[in-house]
């Protein structure tokens, strides 16, 4: 952009303007300009006469003088001083040309109501309204007021939940049989309203003991609901526990239970805790599974002193060369396998903290645990140990290559970690699929693979677009010449 | 600033000028100067309705953070606080109230609950030995908030999980007030249906509400025709699948909150000279995206492959004016371009921002791994292999994705299979235990009862019945020109929206069978009108159905409910209301069981 341009955006951007209007001739040249006149016309409607005046965008976005940019703005400066005070953020504001005049307000909704701070001298609404232009008229939406004042402590039945329902304050004290208690319980319950069921609640675990409670909840499902939801919600953990006991929900109750571990920070508390769990009415397979989360801190804790201990007496090479990023404790399994196999790789099977171990004990998948090994090695770039993880001897002696996730996925993950081309071309050569094997090939510029691969395809026109592709006078080339002037292959094409 | 509601078919800007002039009432009970203290949640939502210039009109002078320890020094007489009745933040005010510095002079407290006063809260005031303190508590009604000139939430996101896991109605409760508010404002709305356990409790509520207050009953003429409610739990499929339309992708990739999204600010930096090269602003670049901003409003609904087009089409327009003004010869000629030149700023402002916007989407949607998604997501739609352990998202375990997409991907295949074989549920648990960690075990569970990840009952699948009989998979779908609402998932046809679209022509009858697989009742009520209130329907007049989605609603069946509301010879417009505006990710996450 060169100055002169600039300065004439400049002149287009700051100039100020009034609204202005189309006419409506036509122009059949620029009858695409019509589209956005209209367009442009219909913006008007966006900056009409709304009281919240054309918003002014801060960078971030948020409009000044919306809610959250005020709540900054309040609390930063000394005191309200919004008006004229543009912030330093607006300088890279979208609208760089200046808000439109603000529409003198012809009324203010407010001045109704200003002075009137009494608490029950409502004005009946047609007389708040009266002044009010007829666009902007708003009904009242709350109902009539002015049952502030006729306090009686004999309420009936119904009137109390009405009371209730509408916030305000009354007693439940008078409700004592157990029958007034249960109608004023039914009644909570037909209005639908939680927050009354909620307040009856509080009432009758206050008043009834948990027997009672329990049994005539365990008929009143709606309530009974509603009564777990509250004791969650304020953690009364103990009760809730009991009230599963005695409606033999036996799986909520292990599982609740079980989620107390959440909140219990120190690690030894926490595998104590995850202990007593064990034995909960889980369904089968959440048994086994809290049974290994158990041994797994179990695990985690051990290894996690004895390596704490490695690591800061500086004897192991390991950890010198690789200091630990964090602790390993309430990490999940696959990273904990992660972990022995980047720092425990070569401990033998009998150890809490080999990796052998924990595929035993936990039973991890072949798949799950080459991939996490062959992650773990990459990263060390230990390419021996790659190579052993997918050696097999057969029972003659002969050693095969195999891979459980496919040779593609463990090219991927070489790659990842940066291997030279001599370890990923040699798993792209195993790569069974000829296509994946070039698309590899050509990914990762394994040119050798890729030169071979066109060779035992016999496909001359491949290898000569491929020819210019590696650098010129490279041993690459060489290869390819020599390949294409061989009398040996019948090339197909 | 709020005209956009108002182009709409019903005029939502009288809910928005009720709810201002509530504020101002309650405002105006606190005598003298104020400050606001804020549970931060509510900031965004209270920003639909208001602006600060409201709340300054009526001397609030400053505002904070509801925090913890001592309020910052504000010489004002009053502090009100604003907060969601929650218990945790009834600790931290009481702390705040106990700090008070006893030295300087008193000031008056005041608390207002949104949208509603909770007896538990006060409890936990009483207790805390400050509920004495305050003068007046009071409740702000705040249930149902326009968004827009068709669309109203609740912006409650624990809804679904309340309705649908713990069974507490609360949310319904406030549901039905929400319908109350907008039949006193809009009249009674003379047909309800509705399908689902919530949807029939809701309808009882509003019911037995208007016959417990008679004077409700008004003398407005209805704007609407009719009333859906719909539960969330009927359709559990469509917000599992990744919306693709423009406005659906910028929520699932970014998230869009009360109608502001974050983005990252690279693509924004404004290249004015000698700034090339500078540093860049490091914050989010924050926008507003609604019906105001009118290439917004033309686009958000497209599927994203049609938006590029139209995008590069307004390109040529804006520089085509722009050029303009080298024919401008006169003074006369002049003066009309310039006066132009406002517009023309702003709707190459909008461009630009939505050209950037594009690029980053199309960043994602062009990727290899969001290419694979789609595959398996529209394979088990479309009722493919979902019956076995499935790659992509095995080896999106092994690769450690995030757990939400994992699950959403999981819980997909176990809706469009009506459940999966125990077998695979086991592996996939398995899975995700070992790898994520055990305390998700909490999370499946919540999902199990949520019924989005169960084991098949029965051995029967139902989906592919429901798929075939309410055509919830198109095979010839028309991105650019499209012809029926199974664009917003290229292929997929929400099937909430379906049910909308049936009941509307030719009616439920024709699908009774499918309506008795999909869980709960459906039911028909009226509501009886004076005489003088009956509608004469003009020839040719479109119906008006709100449909309220109970547990949530996704920007792609909004954009399928716009699309129905603009067909020719659709005959009906809706207007759209929520608990909650929502994607997979948030449902995902509000579901998810978290450390406490």
């Amino acid at each position: 952009m060169n100055r002169t341009k600039v300065d004439e955006e400049e002149y287009w951007h700051s100039s100020k303007f009034k609204a202005f209007t189309f006419d409506d001739d036509d122009d059949d040249e620029l009858s695409q300009l019509k589209e956005s006149k209209r367009a442009v016309n219909s913006l008007r409607d966006i900056v009409d006469d709304d009281d919240d005046d054309l918003e002014r965008v801060s960078w971030s976005g948020e409009p000044v003088g919306s809610i959250s940019w005020s709540i900054k703005e309040t609390a930063s400066s000394g005191g309200p001083t919004l008006e004229g005070r543009e912030p330093l953020k607006t300088r890279n504001s979208l609208s760089s040309y200046p808000p439109l005049p603000k529409p003198a307000s012809s009324y203010s909704l407010s001045s109704f109501f200003k002075g009137r701070s009494r608490i029950g001298s409502f004005q009946s609404l047609s007389d708040a309204l009266s002044d009010v232009p007829p666009k902007n008229y708003a009904p009242e939406l709350r109902r009539p007021k002015g049952e502030y004042k006729d306090y009686s402590s004999d309420w009936s039945l119904s009137d109390t939940v009405r009371r209730l329902q509408k916030g305000k304050v009354c007693s439940l004290e008078r409700f004592r049989s157990l029958q007034d208690k249960l109608q004023l319980l039914e009644e909570a319950v037909s209005i639908h309203d939680g927050n009354v069921i909620t307040a009856v609640l509080i009432f009758l675990k206050r008043t009834l003991s948990k027997e009672i409670l329990f049994r005539e909840l365990e008929v009143r499902q709606v309530a009974l609901r509603h009564l777990i939801h509250f004791l969650k919600e304020i953690g009364d953990q103990k009760m809730l526990l009991d009230l599963f006991r005695y409606l033999d929900r036996t799986e909520e109750l292990a599982l609740s239970q079980y989620q107390e571990h959440l909140s219990i920070q120190d690690p030894e508390k926490r595998k104590e805790f995850l202990k007593s769990c064990i034995g909960l009415p889980f369904s089968v397979e959440d048994a086994a599974h809290v049974q290994d989360h158990y041994t797994l801190l179990e695990r985690q804790i051990i290894i996690e002193v004895n390596d704490r201990h490695l690591e800061s007496s500086g004897q192991t090479e390991i950890f010198r060369k690789h200091p630990r990023k964090a602790s390993i404790l309430n990490m999940p399994l696959v990273t904990t396998l992660f972990y022995s196999c980047f720092y425990h790789y070569t401990e033998p099977e009998g150890t809490f903290s080999s990796p052998i171990n924990l595929k035993k004990t936990f039973k991890i998948p072949d798949k799950q645990y080459v991939l996490t090994a062959l992650a773990a090695r990459a990263k060390l770039r230990a390419w021996q140990d790659v190579d052993a993880l997918f050696t097999t001897k057969n029972w003659l002696g002969y050693t095969k290559k195999r891979a459980p996730i496919g040779f593609h996925r463990v090219v991927e993950i070489l790659h990842k970690n940066t291997a030279p081309v001599q370890v990923l071309q040699e798993y792209i050569r195993l790569v069974e699929d000829v296509d994946t094997k070039l698309n590899l090939a050509t990914k990762f510029k394994c040119h050798d693979v890729v030169i071979e691969t066109y060779r035992d395809l016999k496909d001359r026109q491949q290898l000569l677009a491929y020819r210019c592709k590696v650098d010129k006078a490279s041993a690459e080339e060489e290869k390819i010449d020599s390949i294409l002037s061989s009398t040996q292959i019948r090339w197909k094409n | 600033m709020a005209a956009h509601l108002s182009y709409g078919r019903v005029n939502l800007n009288v809910l928005r000028e009720a709810v201002r002039r509530e504020l101002r009432e309650f405002l105006d009970k606190c005598a003298g100067s104020k400050a606001i203290v804020w549970d931060e949640y509510l900031t965004g939502p209270f920003g639909l309705i208001a602006q600060y210039s409201l709340l300054k009109e009526h001397e609030v002078e400053k505002m904070f953070t509801l925090k913890g320890s001592r309020l910052p020094a504000a010489d004002v007489k009053n502090i009100i606080f604003f907060v969601r009745p929650r218990l945790e933040l009834m600790d931290i005010i009481a702390e705040n109230v106990l700090s008070e510095d006893r030295r300087s002079p008193a000031r008056d407290f005041h608390i207002l609950f949104v949208p509603r006063r909770s007896l538990l809260c006060e409890q936990r005031l009483k207790d805390q030995g400050v509920l004495g303190s305050f003068i007046h508590r009071e409740e702000y009604s705040l249930d149902l908030i326009p968004f827009d000139g068709d669309l109203l939430s609740m912006e409650s996101e624990s809804a679904f999980k309340e309705c649908y896991l713990e069974n507490d109605q609360t949310s319904l409760y406030h549901a039905a007030k929400g319908l109350m508010t907008l039949q006193a404002l809009y009249g009674t709305i003379p047909q309800i249906f509705g399908k689902g356990e919530c949807a029939r409790q809701v309808a009882n509520v509003m019911i037995r509400m208007k016959r417990e207050f008679p004077g409700s009953q008004n003398s407005i003429f209805p704007v609407f025709d009719t009333l859906l409610l719909l539960d969330r739990n009927v359709d559990l499929l469509t917000p599992l699948a990744t919306q693709l339309t423009y406005e659906g992708l910028i929520d699932e990739i970014y998230g869009i909150q009360n109608s502001y999204v974050k983005l990252p600010p690279e693509k924004f930096a404004s290249k004015k000279q000698g700034e090339s090269g500078k540093e860049l602003p490091m914050e989010a670049k924050k926008l507003q995206l609604n019906s105001a901003e009118e290439l917004y409003a033309e686009i958000r609904d497209k599927n994203f492959n049609a938006v590029g087009s139209v995008l590069s089409k307004k390109a040529k327009i804006i520089s085509a004016a722009f050029e303009e003004r080298h024919n401008a010869k006169t003074v006369g000629e002049i003066k009309q371009f310039v006066s132009q030149l406002p517009h023309m700023q702003a709707a190459r402002g909008s461009l630009a921002n939505h050209t950037s916007i594009a690029e980053l989407i199309k960043d994602v949607t062009t990727s290899e791994d969001f290419f694979d998604k789609l595959t398996v997501e529209q394979e088990f739609m479309s009722g493919i292999d979902t019956d076995k352990v499935n790659n992509y998202i095995e080896d999106c375990i092994a690769q450690k994705h995030p757990l939400i997409k994992i699950l959403r991907l999981v819980c997909l295949q176990s809706v469009c299979n009506s459940g999966l074989k125990q077998k695979v549920l086991d592996y996939y648990k398995r899975e995700i235990l070992q790898t994520y960690g055990y305390e998700h075990m909490l999370t499946l569970n919540n999902l199990e009862q949520a019924g989005l990840l169960r084991p098949q009952a029965g051995g029967r699948n139902n989906y592919p019945t429901i798929r075939k009989t309410l055509r919830l998979w198109m095979d010839d779908v028309n991105e650019q020109n499209p012809n029926d609402i199974s664009y917003v998932y290229s292929g997929y046809a929400p099937l909430s929206v379906r049910l909308a679209q049936l009941l509307a022509r030719p009616g439920w009858r024709s699908i009774e069978e499918v309506l008795k697989m999909l869980p709960g009742p459906h039911f028909e009520e009226r509501q009886q009108l004076p005489a003088g209130l009956q509608k004469r329907r003009q020839q040719g007049e479109n119906r008006v159905t709100l449909v309220f989605f109970l547990g949530g609603v996704t920007y792609a069946e909004i954009a399928a409910l716009r699309f129905l509301s603009q067909m020719e010879d659709g005959g009906t417009e809706y207007v759209i209301a929520t608990t909650k505006l929502m994607n997979g990710t948030s449902w995902i996450e509000s579901l998810m069981e978290k450390p406490f």
